[in-house]
């Protein structure tokens, strides 16, 4: 095998940085990511490739397919630079006009221009969207914009610049000063300070050391581990590769999701370039230093997202976690020193290597650092990938780069850090990116998760669901966990169903408390967070459920019972054609009225009704 | 070679052999030997545990514990298509409880279960991270998007 | 080195670097409360019964698995230890059919013991049905899952004591459950049924079989014995109750430690057996005829002195039983040797 060397290295940054920028060409960035995939962008890709061969522009145009883009709900979607175009919803049927418009005649297709929600006006210019315009993409600096199955395109943005850097100018003890310098913590949601765990595991002597990597990303509504790592591959591996020489580690895994195909292929793929490049292997860049990385799959298991559980898994056991100490960092897998880091830290190793502790600490709050990327998602306009400075306010994520609650409904809360996390309600919307100021407020930072809720969402079923999840996803092994969340479990579900006892809100807090205060593992200690935010921010729906036995949101079945109210109906008989069981009489011109025996409280009524009638 | 087992061909078989072989000697092999077994056979009859105790030399009832561990592993058999509905939180809020309502309403299975023509197995699984399309279903491995709980039949009705 | 210490409900004690908290307590008689804690193995910290107050940790903690360190303040029955334990054990109350006025392990049960202490009942919480229903598959002893607190301590027991790799833990969640192979009856799976689960189930979802034609262990008296199986000599608890073995437990001492095996543990009901032969017999006319031990004694004396007269000594060859003691063993050697005169000496356990 050849190694690359640092001259050579940059000489290729050169090649591919200039590839990128030739104004000649024009580059076709196409998203491919799972979203995307899902919609229909690799046909959109194929019918791109023979139209623009059918105009004789192939050297012309360079069709690149990228990762995630960010902007999942309006897939498939394509970038076209430099002119700096964002396309959505395409379709092969617009491929045509794409190219003949666009490219052979210069005229920018404005049908299939983002509409902005508010003013409903196109808008043309990719960077003047809002949902990209605010963002700031430092772990998502590639995304978008190099295909991630090209190592070249990564070494042309400066890919493996930290790393070449690292091996020839940097001690480990240099590499962890600068890491604990630029101030950065875990983003896998417990935020502990990366630069110190990689202390920790460079004090410990041993043959044998390894460097994890958890893409197990298992909170509910997060994929932002999966974008990066579907959008830039290389970028972790240089990052766990910086993190190996620092703890002086020689075998590194990737412990990621099953459900994650695309991410694992890419993933592969880049492993295999590093490795023919001499970027990964025996003797990297000729320095003689040895690193390897090898992929593991998981098997679905939230638990294995617990770095002792994530362990054993590796180790082909069931990943049930084991206490602490010995921590990993001494005693990790097969007992030899360990440190595991979530994706989004990893991702952001090299440039901070690159460009200093200093530039990475310079942007965020005083003890939170950097940038963090959000999985925005459920009742908001513009659901996607979102990367904002540490210190931005969830007002402003939700309404300046969300684009606001669709159909003119209200924020309700916003539910981030998923099963350990919780619920932060409207009139704390202005509480700001950072461990500390989140915690204050009940929830978590967590691994990225934001889902969105309007004022349809019941919160205590809510609770309800993140319950139901824990319960199921629980290993089973210590009792507060096992037993304590199956019955914090039952009691919302009586609750749900109208059963609930006076009794049950003092029970509830005494087996958080006891949960919080014994369980084994993390996944136990934080698994009352949403049941207790609720409870904080959102006491008086629990009370309606129980006492008054009433869904103010109604969503939950049993305690609603639907009606028309007479004055708002405008005989439409939507309701009517949607009902599944036939429990709505109508006729036409007339007012619809629901058979409240016959209702079987399914909401589709509710949900399709124009005119909010029906109540 | 065991080759008592109706559920499991002469060629299936040689396929786990391959398998085990690829991974003997591998520490911690033990998942991905069980996640591509079940690639080559569906699911984990008796016969399979035992097979792959005896050639990855872990005792059956720790294979068994790793099987019954993770949601991966099936030890009923699968349908011809296998409905994978999300209920992460995204898709919930937008209406998955719904979907899965209207699917075991229409084919008789409840979560976890398979019709009994085993054109389909239906499972709610853990958020496949298409959040942007949700509520997403995966129907073997195609994901589908904006999935209400009016137009999964229609969707359905294309595999059989 | 300096001494290192810590305080225990505001005593001192000190302690040796690698000691947990609980070793710490254990060792100055101070009782935390276990369920999951099996001598001999690693903590797994399962059960949370032994949590303790720290200061300063953010937690309560399990005392079996953290280390002791200097300085350290730990107090083992503060209110809200107390509060944790008592939710703890209502939680396992609820969650399976505790009933102690049937219950064969009553009067030797940790749960029993505790909820008594701390003043536990499940009834805050509707029972649970028992999802898996028990397996009598064995002539030995019953899985009663829903008495099962899934401690782990038999998973323990098979794996790390006796090695028998048999059980495991099974599915996940509130579904778990303590498995054989494929999940089948033990009497179908590879248990070599030593019984050390049994022995260590701290509650009484391990039980002997026709446990209700005994009486309860609490009601026996130990005596402690060696087994007379084998030449190992394990020390073993006769628990007799009007001059008949009802059962039989290992004792904790050199050489097995608290282990035994099938034999020693369910193979002594020949003890009372009315078939146990209480003279010797001699073949007279082809029948078996009770005879006095002088008689008898006398007649294997008179025929060996023949046959070695016949045929030389070296004609007689003596075939010793495990079950005899290392001792009489070697009484029975040397008889071989020095009295026939004879090396053709063997010992069923070749075999």
């Amino acid at each position: 095998m050849t190694h690359i060397t640092p001259t050579k290295l940059e000489a290729m940054r050169k090649e591919y940085a200039a590839r990128l920028t030739q104004p000649h060409i024009r580059h076709l960035f196409i998203c491919g990511g799972t979203g995307c995939h899902a919609t229909g962008s690799l046909k959109v890709k194929d019918a791109l490739h023979e139209e623009i061969a059918k105009h004789g522009l192939e050297e012309k145009v360079r069709v690149v397919e990228t990762g995630c883009n960010g902007f999942c709900a309006l897939g498939p979607l394509m970038v076209v630079h430099p002119d700096n175009v964002f396309y959505q919803k395409m379709t092969v049927d617009d491929v045509a006009e794409i190219v003949s418009e666009h490219l052979v005649h210069e005229k920018p297709v404005e049908r299939l221009m983002y509409k902005d929600p508010q003013s409903k006006k196109r808008v043309p210019l990719f960077s003047d969207i809002p949902f990209f315009a605010l963002q700031k993409p430092w772990t998502l600096r590639n995304k978008g914009i190099i295909n991630p199955e090209s190592i070249e395109d990564y070494i042309g943005r400066e890919g493996y610049m930290g790393l070449s850097k690292v091996l020839l100018e940097m001690e480990p003890s240099q590499i962890i000063d600068e890491m604990k310098a630029s101030g950065i913590r875990g983003r896998g949601g417990a935020g502990f300070p990366t630069g110190m765990k990689w202390s920790f595991a460079a004090q410990n002597d041993s043959d044998i050391k390894y460097v994890l990597c958890n893409a197990d990303e298992g909170d509910p509504g997060a994929f932002m581990d999966r974008s990066i790592l579907e959008a830039d591959p290389h970028a972790v591996l240089e990052g766990m590769t910086i993190a190996a020489r620092a703890i002086n580690a020689t075998e590194g895994y990737i412990y990621c999701r099953s459900e994650y195909p695309l991410a694992i292929k890419r993933v592969q793929i880049a492993i295999d370039q590093a490795r023919s490049l001499g970027l990964l292997g025996e003797n990297i860049m000729g320095t003689g230093f040895s690193f390897d990385i090898s992929i593991y799959q998981g098997a679905g298991a939230f638990v294995c997202g617990e770095e002792t559980a994530l362990m054993r898994s590796i180790e082909g056991k069931r990943g049930m976690p084991i206490p602490r100490p010995p921590f990993p960092a001494a005693q990790g897998l097969w007992k030899k020193p360990t440190i595991l880091n979530n994706v989004e830290t990893l991702a952001n190793v090299g440039q901070i290597m690159l460009n200093g502790g200093k530039w990475y600490s310079s942007v965020g709050t005083e003890n939170s650092k950097g940038t963090k990327v959000f999985a925005l998602s459920g009742d908001v306009n513009n659901i996607g990938l979102v990367e904002v400075p540490m210190g931005t306010s969830l007002r402003s994520i939700v309404y300046d780069i969300g684009g606001g609650i669709p159909k003119k409904r209200k924020l309700k809360a916003v539910q981030l850090g998923g099963p350990s996390g919780g619920c932060i309600p409207e009139d704390h919307m202005d509480v700001v990116v950072d461990y500390e100021e989140i915690a204050k407020v009940g929830a978590i930072m967590g691994s990225g998760g934001v889902i969105v809720m309007d004022d349809k969402t019941c919160m205590v079923d809510m609770a309800r669901f993140f319950l139901e999840f824990i319960q199921e996803e629980s290993c089973g092994k210590c009792t507060p966990c096992r037993e304590g969340t199956r019955r914090q479990l039952e009691i919302l579900e009586r609750i749900c169903e109208g059963h609930g006892k006076p009794e049950d809100i003092t029970l509830i807090e005494e087996l958080s408390e006891m949960i919080t205060a014994s369980a084994l593992c993390g996944l136990g200690q934080t698994a009352s967070n949403p049941v207790l935010s609720v409870l904080r921010h959102f006491r008086n729906e629990f009370e309606a459920h129980i006492f008054d036995k009433k869904c103010p949101a109604k969503r939950c079945p049993a305690l609603v019972e639907f009606k028309v109210i007479d004055e708002r109906c405008k005989k439409c008989g939507k309701c009517a054609a949607v009902c599944p069981v036939g429990a709505v009489e109508w006729q036409k011109k007339e007012v619809a009225k629901i058979n409240t025996e016959a209702c079987v409280q399914c909401m589709s009524c509710y949900s399709a009704c124009p005119f909010d009638a029906i109540d | 070679m065991s080759c008592c087992s109706e559920e499991i061909s002469q060629e299936m078989w040689s396929e786990v052999d391959s398998v085990i072989e690829r991974h003997r000697e591998t520490p911690g092999a033990l998942i991905t030997v069980l996640r591509e077994a079940q690639d080559v056979v569906g699911w984990f009859p008796q016969a399979l545990i035992e097979y792959i105790a005896k050639g990855m030399n872990i005792p059956a009832s720790d294979v068994f514990g790793v099987v019954s561990f993770y949601s991966l592993f099936s030890l009923t058999p699968k349908g011809r298509n296998s409905i994978k509905v999300c209920t992460g939180t995204a898709c919930y809020v937008k209406g998955a409880r719904e979907v899965i309502g209207r699917i075991s309403g229409e084919y008789g299975i409840a979560e976890g279960e398979t019709t009994e023509d085993r054109r389909f197995d239906l499972e709610g699984v853990r958020c496949v991270g298409a959040c942007g399309l949700a509520p997403a279903m995966v129907i073997n491995g195609d994901v589908h998007g904006d999935v209400t709980a009016d137009s999964v039949l229609k969707i359905l009705e294309k595999y059989s | 080195m300096s001494t290192l210490e810590l305080t225990i409900n505001g005593k001192g004690y000190a302690f040796t670097q690698g000691e947990t908290i609980l070793d710490v307590a254990c060792r100055n008689d101070i009782v935390i409360p276990t369920l999951c804690h099996l001598k001999n193995t690693t903590p797994t910290g399962a059960c949370r019964m032994c949590v303790v107050e720290v200061k300063g940790a953010r937690s309560l903690v399990a005392s079996c698995t953290v280390p002791a360190s200097a300085g350290m303040e730990v107090q083992t029955e503060s209110p809200s230890v107390v509060k944790s334990r008592k939710m703890n054990l209502e939680l396992l109350l609820s969650s399976g059919s505790h009933d102690c006025l049937l219950c064969p392990a009553s009067g030797d049960c940790r749960l029993q013991d505790l909820a008594f202490k701390y003043n536990a009942t499940g009834k805050r919480f509707e029972r649970t049905k028992p999802k898996y229903s028990p397996d009598v598959s064995n002539p030995f002893l019953i899985r009663d899952f829903s008495k099962c607190i899934l401690c782990g301590r038999c998973v323990q027991a098979c794996k790390d004591v006796q090695v028998n790799n048999a059980i495991d833990y099974g599915y996940r969640g509130s579904d778990a459950k303590i498995i054989a192979k494929c999940d089948l009856p033990l009497g179908d799976s590879d248990c070599v049924f030593c019984g050390e689960c049994l022995q260590v189930c701290p509650v009484g979802a391990l039980t002997l079989k026709k446990a209700r034609q005994k009486p309860r262990i609490c009601e026996t008296e130990a005596v402690r014995t060696t087994c007379a199986y084998c030449g190992v000599g394990c020390q073993m608890n006769l628990h007799v109750k009007d001059n008949v073995v009802q059962m039989v437990t290992g004792a904790d001492a050199v050489p097995n430690h608290g282990s035994l095996c099938v034999k020693g543990r369910f193979g002594m009901q020949f003890i009372n057996s009315p078939e146990r032969l209480t003279t010797p017999l001699i073949r007279k006319d082809g029948e078996l005829v009770p005879a006095e031990w002088d008689e008898a004694l006398g007649l294997v004396a008179e025929k060996l002195g023949t046959y070695k007269a016949e045929n030389g000594a070296d004609s007689i060859g003596v075939l010793a039983s495990a079950r005899c003691t290392n001792e009489e063993n070697y009484l029975f050697q040397k008889f071989a040797r020095a009295v026939i005169g004879t090396n053709n000496v063997d010992h069923c356990a070749r075999y």
